[in-house]
């Protein structure tokens, strides 16, 4: 596995994109350092573009025009299936978030981070785990509380509807700031074992179905 | 509108029914088409006026889940409009079973009549009051339709279910009549006349009706978009011109840019806080006045909510001196909150990843802030748990019991 992944960065921001690209081709690290391949600003490009370059590490934005990021993971996946995405998103709207983890996105970070941390991200995902913001590891604990204000809808399978004690625990430390190396220290287990975890919550909310209630449920309150 | 007026109207209603029925028992003829026609309007009027409970009771609802606290002009108590409603009907029931005596026609007739004309009637009139967005009447939480789903299949249903209430009720009361064999062919007539007129007429209908929805559409994306621009001017207008005038300062720039943003979030998600209400958004609240004061950045994650009663309003305290503290002493530019509410308990943690202490070597002063703390959560019956070591930051832990 090289230690330089190749990127493509997908943004309708012009100047964002630029501005990333300094950050990862620039990084004080060398070690920690990305190559950008290639720019998209809008659907058709994207896809395009990522098909052609075979990137290892898509950075998407999750509000595109013309369908979005969900639009540009479904269709390069269709060809491309082992493609690896990165969501950026400026929106912190769980109903955004989990939209694109669902549409097969290995993490989520927003538009504020530090280089460093998006460098970080970057060759998390890489490496082939998910990169776990602490707020989308609210979100995800929400979610499988019942109480996500997004869509998701019913199965029969009560492994997937829920998460282990064990995954809420990492979970709850993510959420708490914990860095994987902290989490695996605390929890004495290995660190490969929290990305194990995290992996298979990342897998759940791919492939789960459960209600939705939020908007429904507040409604009751109300009436009842 | 007053719900006293509905209980007089209704009380009226009865009493009147009941003289037409003693009327017509002692053969007094003329009084009953008079007494009758008295019924019918104050049955009407009553039940206008228990539309108009209705129609307060929903506002007063609407106003509680958007958050306004502004108390209804008139207080609306259930048992009473209930009174009313057992009253109205009692006097609908009387009133039919009298026309029923006088006219001839069947009681039965009467209540499909009734009843679909009401049902129409509820519909026409709850479309012209809500618009596009109102809260569903009762029938359409009946059928499953939220507010902000409108769905126009259950308003076909409900519109069709009238309709056909009318039908039936007027071919009950026609067969009652004996009417119904004679009339058939006239009927027939009637109903080729009435499919003509609605050939002429529907296609100026359509297009009035269209009008009137584009109007309309445009009316409320008129005054969407000047809501918008109100927003806009006031809050992030004014912090744009705030950061170019404080350009030198980073720190500053990027905390304005900060709290804009995070307001500018919370506009457009449409979500309303209520942080003297609610414990997470109070908790919200809290990290962003302190972010302010200690110029720090504040990140809060939470998963649940909990009403801000008085246990939740001292952790609530506890944590906004544990985030103060961590700004503080914690020599960081970041502090993470993170609130969840499950199995039972309330946990806040705040954790920074600054220089962090030992423990037991703590200067007077913050020993006597971390006291605090621990002892105010003491005192609200959970518990506080610190725990710090140079090199990987503090983080407090505080707790309490809920029963769910």
């Amino acid at each position: 596995m090289t230690s330089h992944p190749t990127v493509v960065l997908v943004d309708d921001h012009a100047l964002f994109r630029s501005g990333v690209r300094t950050e990862i081709e620039g990084a004080d690290d060398a070690g920690a350092r990305a190559t950008v391949v290639g720019e998209a600003g809008d659907v058709d490009e994207a896809v395009r573009l990522i098909l052609d370059r075979e990137p290892d590490v898509v950075l998407l934005d999750v509000h595109m025009p013309g369908g979005g990021g969900a639009e540009i993971l479904r269709r390069v996946h269709e060809t491309r299936p082992g493609q690896r995405f990165l969501a950026l998103s400026v929106s912190d709207e769980p109903e955004d978030v989990i939209r694109l983890i669902r549409a097969g996105a290995r993490g989520y970070v927003t538009k504020t981070i530090s280089g460093d941390e998006l460098t970080a991200a970057i060759h998390t995902v890489h490496a082939g785990d998910a990169v776990f913001s602490p707020r989308l590891a609210g979100f995800v604990l929400d979610a499988f509380a019942g109480r996500s204000s997004g869509e998701i809808t019913v199965t029969a399978d009560p492994e997937l509807d829920q998460l282990t004690d064990r995954e809420r625990e990492v979970l709850r430390l993510i959420a708490r700031g914990y860095m994987y190396k902290e989490i695996a220290r605390r929890l004495t287990i290995s660190p490969k074992t929290v990305e194990h975890h995290v992996s298979a919550v990342l897998r759940k909310l791919q492939l789960s179905n459960r209600h939705e209630l939020t908007r429904w449920a507040t409604e009751r309150r109300l009436v009842d | 509108m007053n719900p006293v007026p509905a209980r007089i109207t209704a009380t009226l209603a009865v009493l009147v029914a009941a003289a037409l029925v003693l009327a017509e028992r002692q053969g007094t003829a003329p009084l009953q088409p008079l007494l009758g026609a008295l019924t019918g309007v104050l049955v009407i009027a009553a039940a206008i006026a228990r539309a108009g409970i209705c129609r307060d009771r929903r506002n007063l609802r609407l106003a509680l889940r958007d958050g306004r606290s502004t108390a209804p002009a008139a207080p609306v108590a259930g048992s009473r409009t209930v009174a009313g409603t057992v009253l109205i009907l009692g006097g609908v029931i009387v009133a039919l079973l009298t026309l029923q005596a006088s006219l001839g026609i069947s009681f039965w007739a009467l209540l499909l009549l009734g009843a679909g004309g009401m049902v129409l009637w509820s519909q026409t009139s709850e479309a012209a009051r809500t618009g596009a967005g109102g809260a569903p009447s009762g029938w359409q939480r009946l059928l499953g339709r939220r507010a902000d789903h409108p769905n126009g299949a259950a308003d076909r249903m409900i519109v069709a279910s009238g309709i056909g209430l009318v039908v039936l009720g007027a071919l009950v009361a026609l067969s009652s009549l004996g009417a119904l064999d004679a009339t058939r062919t006239s009927v027939l007539q009637l109903i080729v006349a009435l499919a003509a007129v609605l050939v002429v007429v529907a296609p100026f209908w359509l297009r009035l009706s269209r009008r009137a929805a584009r109007e309309r559409a445009e009316r409320i994306r008129g005054d969407e978009r000047a809501e918008v621009a109100a927003h806009l001017h006031d809050s992030v207008l004014q912090t744009l011109a705030l950061i170019q005038r404080r350009g030198d300062d980073p720190r500053e720039v990027a905390a304005l840019a900060r709290r804009q943003e995070r307001e500018l979030r919370l506009w457009l998600s449409g979500r309303s806080e209520r942080p003297d209400v609610e414990l997470m958004a109070a908790l919200r609240a809290a990290a962003a006045a302190v972010e302010i004061e200690q110029a720090v950045e504040i990140e809060v994650v939470t998963s649940g909510e909990w009403p801000l009663d008085d246990r939740a309003a001292a952790l609530l305290g506890a944590a906004r001196e544990a985030m103060a503290n961590a700004a503080r002493h914690g020599g960081v530019d970041r502090v993470a909150v993170f609130a969840e509410v499950a199995d039972g308990r309330i946990e806040v943690f705040v954790r920074d990843r600054g220089g962090g202490f030992d423990l037991d070597a703590v200067p007077t002063d913050r020993r006597g802030v971390r006291e605090s703390i621990v002892g105010r959560m003491r005192r609200a019956g959970g518990h506080a748990t610190i725990s710090s070591s140079p090199g990987s930051g503090t983080e407090v832990e505080l707790s309490l019991e809920i029963r769910s």
